[in-house]
């Protein structure tokens, strides 16, 4: 999950690490407020979404006064950046600014270990630096094991070119960073910039941290209170309710499969197929796991008919561990639950069934002889079948 | 002879008690594998199917002489467990559960780094097996039998249909590695052992979005691997950002992308197909 800055600071500030005061507002008419309570300025309205750029965008201003801050953010409010509307304004102390560097840990997939970058050359050209002048962001490989001591923060300061009268401070901020690191269960911490005031204080200014979603049962209350329903998806949302693995995208074809590689798959072959049929793709990323009960194969049909978009479905299961009869049964029940729950059921399924038990499998849904489901043997017979459907009911 | 896993193997479960691990303990045992042992301290010295349940890693190897270890431990479990088998210095160690968190994986895999070298596969992972001799993890055995193909993938369900496939050919091994964004053994390992494997004469390679294991997998291939090797990829459809299943499975801005990888492995003379199928008709075609 990644977090919004006013989050990533709220950590900062709970591991100590030195950064500028903050309110967050929802709402216009809270600015005044906010500004007032953090001395009446200079403050900085910041646009909060979760995307780079908002500088750039207009979405960071600089305001001396309360009435300042007012005026200034009015127009950020509702703003478009990358996609993404701004609904939440965080004001914070402006600070005297001296210089401006770069810092993050983040998970190394590569190497499986983590990764310290520091820089003195910090700020909105961060990308830049990285490609162009690779050798003024100093990577220092941290071992997971080892973690970061106070000898480790000063070699990763002392990489980075930090200069040498606040070299001290900057290592003890990138020790609590650490912390936040290691404590949270990121998978990236970030802070750009980490500024030097003319007093030679060495403050976070700004956050970007990720956190992993498979340490959610360490952090409950952390990890539930930072995330953000307003911006997903509805459907992904009740499927989430419903304990699915439930992806919404950007088509036609409703896609229900086991296994995340397989589903993965499923949607890359039912594109392929859709190009045939008007360019219908995938409507969602499905992944039922190992168990396909009936309910949760009903709930999955529930969460993928109730998507108006979707005109056809493809159930593409390959027995593993899941046996194929209790996928048929499953699938039988959910058209005769969904039914039942007065939702009648209008758009076609096509049913691929390999593997464990499939034959038997097969046999109950050619009994079953439910008018709306269709069998085919391959995977890439039944993805055609299934974009052909689709594409007909446009 | 197979990679890692023979039907020498002497196999243990840790957490046989719990209800997969007894489940797949019986479906191990069913398809030929010598399990020797289960392992979890609170019931030491009781039995599973009358295999003999003992208190810690180490005391399950002294006794059995097991060299293989089958962990489905919970996620919160995981990293005591894993560190467990690496302290008694099991020679390999297989983590099929799935959800642990990243850290923990970070820390133990860079433990056995440092002490001695336990190789582990996994997390998140499948298993392997090496079909007519033992099976791993949980991957079911009545696919396919033995044959001179090695399959290496990040997706359970994709393996299985690739041996589906390629039933009437047959593998030497298939190693499930995991979707997780760290795991224990990549692509490359998998591909170093298959080409010095003289009972593997040909080699499937599945990857998917996230990551560049499969960029990497490309340059070892070109530098080191003379067996012909066959590709897929899933997730030519994913969009940026959005986790798919898999918790290593995100594109992130230009990098990760199905494109980019297929791009990489055929650059370097690995012939990719569009979907499982027509890669195994390649497969098929090769050593057919």
């Amino acid at each position: 999950m990644d977090l919004f800055e006013w989050q990533a600071k709220e950590l900062f500030a709970k591991y100590g690490v030195p950064t500028t005061r903050q309110v967050v507002v929802t709402s216009i008419d809270e600015v005044a407020a906010a500004a007032d309570s953090l001395g009446g300025g200079p403050v900085m309205v910041k646009a909060q979404v979760k995307a780079g750029g908002r500088g750039k965008a207009g979405g960071v201003k600089f305001a001396p006064t309360t009435a300042d801050a007012v005026e200034k953010a009015g127009p950020i409010m509702g703003m478009d950046i990358k996609g993404h509307t701004v609904r939440t304004l965080l004001i914070s102390e402006a600070a005297d600014i001296g210089e401006e560097y770069y810092f993050s840990f983040l998970l190394d997939r590569a190497n499986r270990n983590y990764l310290a970058m520091c820089s003195s050359e910090g700020g909105m050209e961060i990308e830049e630096l990285a490609v162009e002048r690779p050798e003024a962001l100093a990577r220092v490989t941290v071992d997971p094991v080892a973690g970061v001591d106070a000898a480790k923060a000063l070699e990763i300061a002392t990489a980075g070119n930090i200069p040498e009268p606040v070299r001290e401070k900057a290592a003890a901020v990138i020790e609590q960073l650490w912390q936040v690191f290691v404590g949270e269960e990121a998978t990236l911490v970030e802070v750009n910039p980490l500024v030097r005031t003319p007093d030679d204080d060495v403050l976070a200014l700004d956050g970007k941290v990720t956190l992993d979603d498979n340490a959610d049962f360490r952090h409950e209350s952390v990890h539930n209170g930072y995330r953000d329903i307003s911006a997903t998806d509805p459907l992904e949302v009740r499927a989430k309710e419903l304990h699915l693995n439930y992806v919404k995208l950007d088509g036609e074809v409703g896609i229900i499969g086991n296994g995340a590689g397989l589903v993965m798959s499923t949607l890359d072959v039912v594109a392929y197929a859709g190009e045939e049929f008007g360019a219908v793709k995938p409507a969602n990323f499905l992944d039922i796991g190992g168990g396909a009960s009936a309910e949760v194969m009903a709930n999955g049909l529930d969460v993928i008919l109730s998507d108006p978009s979707v005109r056809s479905v493809f159930v593409n299961v390959f027995g593993g561990i899941t046996s194929c009869d209790a996928v048929a049964n499953g699938i039988v029940s959910a058209l005769s639950l969904l039914t039942s729950r007065g939702e009648e059921v209008t758009k076609p399924l096509v049913v691929r069934l390999d593997g464990n038990n499939a034959e038997e499998g097969r046999r109950i849904l050619t009994e079953a002889n439910h008018p709306l489901v269709e069998q085919l043997d391959t995977m890439d017979g039944a993805a055609r079948r299934a974009a052909e459907l689709a594409g007909k009911a446009a | 002879m197979a990679i890692w896993l023979t039907k020498e193997s002497k196999v243990i479960v840790q957490g046989i008690t719990g209800s997969e691990g007894t489940k797949h303990t019986r479906r191990m045992v069913a398809s030929g594998t010598n399990v020797v042992g289960g392992v979890n301290a609170r019931k030491a010295g009781t039995d599973v199917d009358g295999i003999p349940v003992f208190a810690t890693v180490a005391e399950a190897m002294a006794e059995t002489g097991a060299d293989v270890s089958v962990g489905f431990v919970p996620p919160a479990f995981s990293r005591d467990a894993a560190l467990e088998a690496i302290d008694a210095a099991m020679p390999l160690l297989v983590v099929i559960t799935e959800g642990v968190p990243v850290q923990d994986t970070a820390y133990f895999f860079n433990y056995a780094r440092e002490h001695g070298g336990t190789r582990i596969i996994g997390p998140n992972c499948p298993g392997l097996i090496s079909p007519g001799q033992s099976n791993a993890g949980i991957i079911p055995a009545d696919i396919t039998g033995p044959g001179r193909i090695g399959l290496v993938s990040k997706s359970g369900t994709l393996t299985y249909q690739m041996m589906y496939e390629l039933r009437d050919i047959g593998f030497s091994t298939c190693v499930g590695i995991g979707g997780d964004p760290v795991i224990g053994t990549t692509h490359i390992d998998c591909l170093a052992a298959f080409q010095d494997d003289p009972d593997t004469d040909a080699i499937v390679m599945i990857g998917e979005i996230g990551g560049d294991a499969e960029e990497r997998a490309a340059d070892f291939i070109k530098a080191n691997v003379t067996k012909p090797v066959v590709g897929y990829v899933a997730g030519f459809t994913a969009p940026e950002g959005k986790t798919m299943g898999h918790a290593g499975a995100i594109v992130s801005g230009s990098s990760g992308t199905a494109a980019a990888k297929a791009a990489a492995l055929e650059a370097v003379g690995v012939r990719v197909g569009k979907t499982p199928s027509e890669t195994a008709r390649l497969m098929a075609d090769l050593v057919g």
